[in-house]
């Protein structure tokens, strides 16, 4: 235990340093407006480097992901919305790089299973459950009952 | 005995999800198909890398002849690897080639040709990625299939090894032709 607390502070102190020194591959844009700031925070998280197995491009130094940046800025300075921005990255690089699909004919199957799996389990246990209330236990055989009684007699003997 | 059996769904489910999530894991998640495929080769006007006064656009792709088009930069080790199969799919095969010099310098591309050979009918000059984003290049070498009506019909990413000429080029060069 005085080992861990010990260990904590520096530990904490190297994930800081990983922190900084990763945040200088990127570069650093000026808002004059903070509602799009965020916009361009948002839409930098939620889009995929298409390079970068998992990496999203605000947090890459791959070339695209640059390019990307550049465009998503451009586009929210035209005045252009988020939903129009996805798009227009989705037409080039394909759905891959939204980490959140969009619903629609192809996707239905990835976001109804897990809710479809849940309802499925649902009925599943409601079934069970009601089989399970109206079945009574079988009566005991003569023998069983003899047998029973037996060790019944035997505990109050004891 | 068959509710028995019955206990041993579940188990069969789970092996059955995990034997199709097991082959995922050998999926290479680069070879996705682009986005761009069936549809129009997109719209650009830009320079030819063998003079800045030529400029080229759309139209290269739809006076009805199929074209392979190449994306490649002087700086990138796997397109001179490629270049010879390149050449001989220009000279044997017959197929019109156009090459895009990606993110590239004018002078340095036009040395590449000189050292690695040249396939291409002519080659789209594009060092800012204007033609490259539109196509949704994220690495250099990618080549693209576009047939006479300037839709685009394959995507290959990456290197393309002399077999993959004979598999994949070549029987899809037939198909579209």
């Amino acid at each position: 235990m005085a080992l861990i607390r010990l260990l904590l502070p520096v530990l904490l102190l190297s994930l800081l340093a990983v922190g900084t020194v990763h945040a200088g591959a990127v570069e650093v844009r000026e808002f004059d407006d903070p509602v799009m700031e965020q916009r361009y925070r948002s839409l930098t998280a939620s889009m995929r480097c298409p390079t970068c197995e998992n990496q999203a491009i605000n947090d890459s130094d791959a070339p695209v992901s640059g390019d990307m940046r550049d465009r998503i800025y451009l586009l929210l300075q035209e005045g252009v919305s988020d939903i129009e921005i996805r798009d227009h990255m989705v037409q080039r690089f394909g759905d891959y790089v939204l980490y959140n699909p969009r619903l629609e004919g192809r996707t239905f199957l990835l976001w109804g299973l897990p809710a479809g799996l849940v309802v499925l389990a649902a009925i599943l246990v409601v079934l069970i459950v009601r089989s399970r209330r109206n079945a009574s236990a079988a009566a005991l055989s003569a023998e069983e009952r003899s047998r029973l009684q037996a060790l019944i007699n035997r505990e109050r003997t004891e | 005995m068959k509710r028995r059996l019955l206990l041993l769904l579940p188990l069969i489910g789970f092996l059955a999800l995990s034997l199709f999530l097991y082959q995922g894991l050998s999926l290479n998640p680069f070879h996705r198909e682009s986005a761009l495929m069936a549809r129009d080769f997109p719209a650009f006007d830009l320079a030819t890398l063998e003079s800045p006064e030529r400029r080229v656009d759309r139209s290269l792709f739809t006076n009805g002849e199929l074209t392979l088009v190449n994306v490649w930069g002087e700086w990138c080790p796997e397109c001179k690897r490629e270049m010879p199969q390149l050449l001989d799919l220009a000279h044997r095969h017959d197929v019109r080639m156009v090459g895009i010099s990606w993110k590239d310098t004018r002078e340095k591309g036009l040395g590449f040709l000189e050292e690695f050979g040249n396939p291409f009918e002519v080659n789209i000059f594009d060092p800012d990625n204007e033609l490259g984003f539109e196509l949704g290049v994220f690495g250099a070498p990618e080549t693209f299939l576009v047939d006479g009506g300037g839709v685009i019909r394959y995507h290959h990413v990456g290197y393309i090894s002399p077999g993959e000429v004979r598999e994949k080029i070549l029987p899809e060069v037939q198909k579209w032709r």
